[in-house]
């Protein structure tokens, strides 16, 4: 885990420096000895392998620099801030999202080939190729223009100001998990054990949920876990939209101004959020499927 | 043995069943009957694609939604099992009729306990506790020999060999005590020594539990080993069934005796062993007539226009082939069915000479 992060430090690093241009946003009206004093000052009148160490040295104390663009806050400050937004409206996006997702993958699986399943197919397929901001749009016009009954916008209004950006950002989990449980659903579904459970007595829909769902859910969790990454790391369109003060929006901005170091604390943090993430992924698998348990004590006959 | 004045525990009459498929109609299932009697071992024999799993299938009503019981009935403790609603039938899948499958690689849930797959089989039919189902499948695991079946309740399939899951599976069928227990195939999926332990726990449960059994197979072996009646289908159609004695020492159509040709027994000198010649019908409107007339050497003019209708034997074994007809010519059987017979009548004297 430590050495992928410290592999994908090391290549932004490098990538960074490749950049084109100065963090300096009014270089052009600099004179030399100001440059010189600027550089001098960030540290970047060093040798590039040097510079390369001390910055690696200061993440390992946990100092990730100070932010060129934002009147020289320390990047963790500014990270913090522009985090908590992103990954609650990320969490609650994934959490709604595939479990709608699920239940209607799960009942166009049980319905396959008729009405209901070509209903959650459709369902799907919109939800897949609508562009978020066009579902923004219909959410906040509908949900904040007509029915007045949440806010367009901003974040001041707590788990309310939430419901709309992560009902957004929801969609494409939803989408997603629906298409990938009904093929997998449709696939168990027709296996053995389901004949056995059929012909234990079952009722179709207890076999969908104790014998089906299980089975259906491995290899979800696979495609879950980076969708849940990306999804807390920020959607650019959406936060805009709402006006969320979230990290999205903030690397963007990182990128275009060459704030060198939050675009560095950034891609770190979603790198170590992804690893994470994995890593509970095949905790997660673990706990669904017997059959990747690691063994304490051994017993029986294969 | 199965005896005549045994009660008749399922009854099957005239079943037929249609698969729709994008090529046409097929015919899988053609106009079948027959009786299951109390306590007693069917035996259906066919080669793949022959109608016997569809056969078992329309008894559990599980078959596949493009199928359809085009004709027949069903009749189980006095209802017919073809009408019933879901609801109903799943009461008795299950709980009075259950089923063995194939494959127990497959069969059982990776993901469930196996103690728990028993378990839920006994509650879905019985008004029991968590906690009495759990002990009913402890001993069912017990009954059907896993060891230490208290601490095996909480492995996962995948912690089990072949044999022994198909001993869960087993357990599972029986948990209920059915009165008749359909097994699809049950040892083919098992190696040899396997299977003959499966075999002895099967017909040592139906001593026990007094269940009818339907024994899906395509292993004449085995179905001399565990048969009281044999059924042999072929296209879909019982051509010819009788006491497993009956069937195996004085067969009647020229179907049982290729089949029992191709069967290695210990007299059999030649290395190579008799194929019937030939693939069976598509049954997609498939021909008029004995649907094995074109493979079969022995097979009459009428065998290719007409169906021919089961010929008594015996009180207890029948016969589709017109050569049974008086009016068909005398045709002598290949050598070594008539080895068998021989074999036979000396078995049938020494017999009554013990009695």
């Amino acid at each position: 885990m430590v050495l992928t992060l410290f592999i994908i430090a090391s290549v932004t690093f490098f990538l960074m420096d490749a950049l084109p241009g100065t963090p300096y946003n009014n270089q052009d009206r600099l004179t030399e000895s100001q440059l010189e004093m600027l550089n001098k000052k960030y540290g970047f009148d060093k040798p590039l392998f040097e510079r390369y160490v001390n910055y690696l040295v200061s993440i390992v104390h946990g100092d990730f620099g100070i932010s060129l663009q934002f009147s020289d806050q320390p990047v963790s400050t500014l990270l913090s801030q522009r985090m908590g937004p992103s990954i609650q409206l990320g969490l609650q996006a994934v959490i709604f999202g595939t479990l709608v997702g699920v239940f209607l993958g799960v009942i166009a699986a049980m319905h396959q080939n008729r009405f209901l399943d070509v209903f959650c197919s459709l369902f799907a397929i919109t939800g897949r190729s609508v562009p978020n901001f066009v579902v923004a749009v219909l959410l906040q016009s509908l949900f904040a223009v007509t029915l007045k009954l949440l806010p367009i916008g901003l974040w001041d209004e707590g788990f309310r100001s939430s419901i709309l950006p992560s009902l957004t950002l929801s969609i494409s989990p939803m989408a997603e998990s629906c298409r990938f449980i009904r093929t997998e659903m449709v696939e168990v579904l027709s296996s053995d054990y389901i004949e056995l459970a059929r012909a234990k007595g079952m009722s179709e829909i207890r076999i969908a949920f104790s014998h089906g769902l299980r089975n259906a859910l491995i290899p979800l969790i696979t495609v879950l876990g980076p969708m849940t990454v990306s999804l807390m790391t920020g959607s650019l369109v959406v936060e805009n939209i709402f006006a969320v003060p979230g990290i999205g929006e903030q690397f963007t901005k990182s990128i275009l101004s060459n704030d060198y170091y939050t675009i560095m604390a950034v891609t770190i943090l979603f790198s170590a959020m992804l690893v994470v993430v994995i890593f509970l992924t095949d905790i997660l698998y673990q706990l669904i499927d017997p059959r990747v348990r690691v063994e304490g004590k051994k017993h029986g006959t294969e | 043995m199965a005896r005549q004045e045994d009660g008749i525990v399922l009854d099957v009459r005239h079943l037929t069943v249609h698969f729709d498929t994008y090529a046409g109609q097929v015919e899988a299932v053609r106009d079948i009957s027959f009786e299951l009697h109390e306590g007693e071992t069917l035996a259906l024999v066919g080669e793949s694609g022959c109608g016997k799993s569809v056969t078992c299938r329309s008894i559990m009503g599980l078959l596949a939604r493009n199928a359809r019981v085009a004709e027949g009935e069903i009749l189980f403790e006095g209802q017919d099992l073809l009408k019933l609603s879901n609801r109903a039938m799943r009461e008795i899948r299950g709980g009075k009729i259950a089923m063995i499958f194939q494959d127990p690689m497959t069969s059982l849930d990776p993901t469930m306990k196996v103690g728990k797959q028993v378990a839920e089989a006994v509650r879905l039919h019985r008004k029991v506790t968590k906690g009495e189902a759990k002990k009913r499948a402890i001993e069912l695991l017990d009954l059907v020999g896993i060891e230490n079946a208290e601490k095996r309740y909480d492995s996962f399939p995948h912690e089990f060999s072949g044999g022994q899951r198909q001993r869960i599976v087993i357990a599972i069928a029986l948990a209920c005590d059915p009165k008749i227990l359909i097994a699809d195939e049950p040892t083919t999926a098992l190696d040899v020594t396997m299977q003959a332990q499966i075999l002895d726990l099967m017909k040592d449960i139906q001593k026990r539990t007094g269940a009818s059994v339907i024994f899906i197979t395509h292993d004449l072996g085995v179905v001399a080993n565990v048969a009281d009646r044999v059924a042999v289908m072929y296209a879909g159609r019982i051509i010819e069934i009788g006491q497993a004695d009956e069937v195996f020492y004085d067969p009647r159509h020229p179907y049982t005796w290729g089949l029992l040709a191709s069967m290695p027994t210990l007299h059999t000198d030649d290395e190579l062993l008799y194929a019937i010649p030939g693939t069976p019908p598509t049954l997609i409107s498939p021909p008029p007539g004995d649907a094995f007339a074109p493979r079969n050497p022995y097979a009459l003019e009428a065998d290719r226009l007409m169906d021919p209708p089961l010929f008594e034997v015996t009180p207890t074994h029948f016969a589709a082939t017109w050569l049974l007809d008086p009016r068909a010519p005398k045709m002598d059987p290949p050598e070594n069915i008539l080895k068998r017979r021989t074999e036979y009548q000396v078995r049938l004297s020494e017999r009554s000479a013990a009695l």
